[in-house]
């Protein structure tokens, strides 16, 4: 364990709602959803009609673009009905679960594997797009071998699981996982300390990343301190939950997503973890809501997650619904307050810096209405990464390729400018700004 | 009073109410009220409760110091020429009432221009001009005619904002712009020795001179003339009206770097350029004012704290403001000591750096780029 990062800069938010280290329940779901929508960059081909039977594993849809690229059901039983939204499009296929069937992908010992019998087992099982592929974040093209594959053993997001708690008895799986993936490529993982139960994985290059405050637990500020993605090189990236998926697979030969998620968020009665799998629909939640407030449900993180709504489906890569309220409130002459102590803000201009052990029940206000950038200096401080944010958001604004690949979109998702979003005092969308910059990217260079 | 405003909002100011054209005036007011009720539609589901009405509002008070110790000056300064002092609130009344009259003007004629010219392109009122606004009656003689600074005022907002898309958008200080119109459009009334003492009524006794235009003459001149470090120091010298005392400025840059919405490295910097040029001058012999003087004579503090430091103007990478900033306080500098004709020169060094800020950022960020691909190629 030589390879050290140390990172300075971030911020940790103070939401209070953090889930107790217990586990509540185990869901188990009339209903999953299948959802082409968590993987960016896939358009999906339907492989089944309502009333077609369905094991846990077999195929739902396939990617238009590389049929090869398949989404299975997480679970056995009869697809209930095929959900479309605006323009027909494709958003979920909602399985009603019966029995305990699955394929049989055959149990193999990842270390005799070769790269090329990984990869057909990941895109028959329906695993393959948990690999993310940079710079842009779509689906991993399988014909590609990446230069490296990049893993984050720890999460710094707002409230995220723990992982040590979480995956606590799936080590095994995981390094299966990563013996796998590393048959196609070099694996690096980051871990948070040397003491880590993640630090003992083997068949990767372990690099301790030394720091207290997010974003340093994002893959992409990892992999821009260990090897920064240039233009013309592909990088994967995989979750410590796609590993044990894919360990899973090795291990058993069966399709086996269930997971902790912990739910959290300041909205929430109980905080907690349950076992469930992606798909599952949040009115399983029930009792660790108040259904007389109006509550918004996020897969995933008050930063990056997806406002699914209280009849949402968790989200395939997330482990994590945080439940906030939404604050339609009007605070009178809330600016001029000089006080204002429930109000958390990274800046000094407020007193929360007196509190700095207070935990703040955020909601949705935006705090303000949007400007044009007019603060220079508060963005750089949350992203410990070599970029000037306000000049990538910029060039992404202006649609200009060149600025955009001087200023770094390939080295960057969304999610990891998502810091510069929440202390923007112009209340700009950064995140769907930089989405539209890929985007555009992805337009112009295919 | 609330279910007034909710019931009056949709119908009358909304778009396609009766009042509808006045939309954005009226949504103005309702958020300088109230927060508005909007909650995150994409990314991030939380925000940090600061805004753009905090920021500014944090920089008017860091203005206040400034203004009130002006406007106690205006007074004294009258009072001294006249010969009679009735006593500190007098004296802070007399200039009171001198000073609002600017206040007025620039606010009426400012604020008016915004609230129109966002009426007309259907957006937000932006908060820039309440500290422009704050700044501009600070900057000025306090006896310059009301329809001048109206004229300079409207000048600054269309010219030096509107036209490139309103706050955030413009590459001038704007309260920089509006006294450089004053400067060059009306010199009589901008400098000399006559300006800046409020009525003096031929009170000939005392020259009203400012402790610069003896600059050229040497600091024998500037201590005959009556002035110490001292007194400069604390402000009780001839001026624009809010920049002549140090201490209420370094209260101001206290509260906007303690709060983190101005820059502390334009600031420093700034102050190291002015020490560099002032010891190069007195090093080769060009003048005997030491370089510490020179930090408070004229507009250089208040310059460099309140004006320097606009964040929409200035350079915008950490690295191009050290060199921004330096930059403002050497050319001020060289401009006192070769120019004894204008020897105020951070309004000018502070505009020419305006002007060059985006080239400066454009030279830090490209060469971090190329470290960067270097960094790369290595690895």
């Amino acid at each position: 364990m030589s390879n050290n990062i140390v990172l300075k800069k971030g911020l940790n938010i103070p939401i209070s709602g953090e889930a107790a280290l217990e586990t509540m329940r185990t869901i188990a779901p009339d209903v999953v959803a299948v959802k082409p929508t968590d993987f960016k960059g896939f358009s999906p081909r339907l492989m089944v009609k309502e009333g077609d039977k369905v094991l846990a594993g077999s195929p739902v849809l396939a990617d238009k673009q590389n049929p090869d690229i398949l989404l299975t059901s997480p679970v056995s039983g009869t697809v209930k009905e095929i959900v479309r939204g605006e323009k027909r499009k494709l958003l979920a296929v909602l399985v009603k679960a019966e029995g305990n069937e699955a394929v049989d992908f055959g149990a193999k010992d990842p270390k005799g594997l070769k790269a090329e019998e990984v990869k057909e087992t990941l895109l028959k099982s329906g695993l393959w797009p948990t690999i993310i592929q940079r710079p842009y974040g779509v689906l991993a093209n399988p014909a590609q071998t990446p230069k490296a594959v990049f893993v984050s053993a720890f999460s710094t997001a707002p409230l995220a699981a723990d992982s040590e708690f979480v995956f606590k008895d799936d080590l095994a799986a995981i390094q299966a996982g990563i013996t796998a993936i590393s048959k196609v490529a070099k694996v690096h993982v980051c871990v948070n300390s040397e003491t880590s139960a993640f630090a003992k994985l083997q068949d990767a290059v372990l690099h301790t990343v030394i720091a207290k405050k997010h974003p340093a637990g994002n893959v992409g500020v990892q992999i821009s301190h260990i090897s920064p993605i240039m233009k013309g090189e592909t990088v994967w990236t995989l979750s410590l939950l796609s590993l044990a998926a894919i360990g899973k697979l090795f291990l058993n030969g069966k399709l086996d997503l269930c997971r902790k998620v912990a739910v959290t968020g300041p909205a929430a009665l109980k905080t907690g973890y349950v076992v469930a799998m992606p798909g599952t629909p949040m009115s399983a939640l029930e009792g660790c809501f108040d259904p007389a407030v109006e509550t918004r449900f996020i897969s995933g993180d008050v930063l990056s997650g997806e406002n699914i709504g209280k009849d949402g489906y968790l989200g395939f890569f997330d482990n994590q619904v945080t439940l906030i309220k939404e604050g339609r409130e009007r605070e009178v002459l809330g600016w001029a307050n000089p006080l204002r102590f429930n109000q958390f803000s990274s800046s000094m201009a407020y007193f929360s810096w007196l509190l700095p052990k207070k935990k703040y029940n955020m909601d949705t206000n935006t705090h303000g209405g949007v400007r044009a950038f007019v603060c220079s200096d508060v963005y750089g401080k949350v992203l410990p990464m070599d970029i000037f944010p306000v000049y990538l958001v910029k060039a992404c604004l202006a649609g200009d390729i060149d600025k955009m690949e001087q200023f770094g979109i390939y080295e960057v998702l969304p999610e990891d400018l998502a810091l510069c979003e929440f202390v923007d005092p112009s209340k700009n969308d950064i995140q769907a700004i930089i989405q539209d910059g890929i985007d555009l990217m992805i337009k112009e260079m295919a | 009073m609330t279910m007034e405003e909710n019931t009056v909002k949709p119908g009358l100011f909304e778009k396609g109410g009766k009042l509808g054209w006045l939309h954005s005036t009226w949504d103005a007011f309702d958020t300088f009220l109230r927060v508005p009720a909007t909650v995150t539609a994409k990314g991030s589901h939380v925000r940090d409760s600061i805004d753009i009405k905090r920021v500014m509002i944090i920089v008017v008070l860091a203005l206040v110091p400034a203004a009130l110790f002006g406007m106690w000056n205006v007074g004294y300064q009258h009072n001294l020429a006249m010969n009679d002092l009735p006593g500190f609130w007098h004296q802070f009344w007399w200039g009171l009432w001198k000073v609002i009259p600017l206040y007025l003007v620039a606010y009426i004629v400012g604020l008016g221009i915004e609230f129109t010219s966002a009426q007309i392109k259907g957006e937000e009122v932006n908060e820039g001009y309440l500290v422009s606004g704050m700044i501009i009656p600070l900057i000025v003689p306090v006896d310059v005619p009301l329809w001048m600074l109206a004229l300079a005022v409207a000048f600054a907002v269309i010219f030096g904002k509107e036209v490139f898309g309103g706050t955030g958008m413009n590459f001038l200080n704007p309260a920089l712009l509006c006294r450089a119109f004053l400067f060059f459009s009306y010199p009589s009334s901008m400098s000399g020795s006559q300006v800046w003492i409020a009525h003096r009524c031929g009170a000939d006794a005392i020259t009203g001179a400012t402790p610069l235009s003896y600059m050229s003459e040497g600091m024998s001149s500037i201590s005959n003339a009556g002035y110490s470090f001292w007194n400069m120091f604390a402000g009780t010298v001839p001026g624009s009206v809010g920049e002549t005392s140090v201490i209420a400025i370094l209260i101001g840059a206290f509260i906007l770097i303690w709060t983190g919405v101005a820059s502390w490295k334009v600031m420093v910097s700034s102050v190291a350029g002015a020490l560099f040029v002032g010891w190069l001058g007195t090093a080769f012999g060009v003048t005997d004012v030491p370089a510490y003087v020179q930090l408070v004579m004229g507009g250089f503090a208040f310059g460099t704290v309140f004006m320097a430091t606009d964040p929409v103007t200035s350079a915008q990478t950490e690295c191009g403001k050290w060199i921004y900033g330096f930059l403002i306080g050497a050319l001020c500098i060289v401009v006192r000591l070769f120019n004894p004709g204008y020897a105020e020169g951070m309004m000018l060094a502070i505009l020419l750096m305006n002007t060059f800020a985006p080239l400066i950022d454009h030279c830090v960020t490209s060469s971090a780029t190329k470290r960067r691909a270097k960094k790369v190629s290595i690895a």
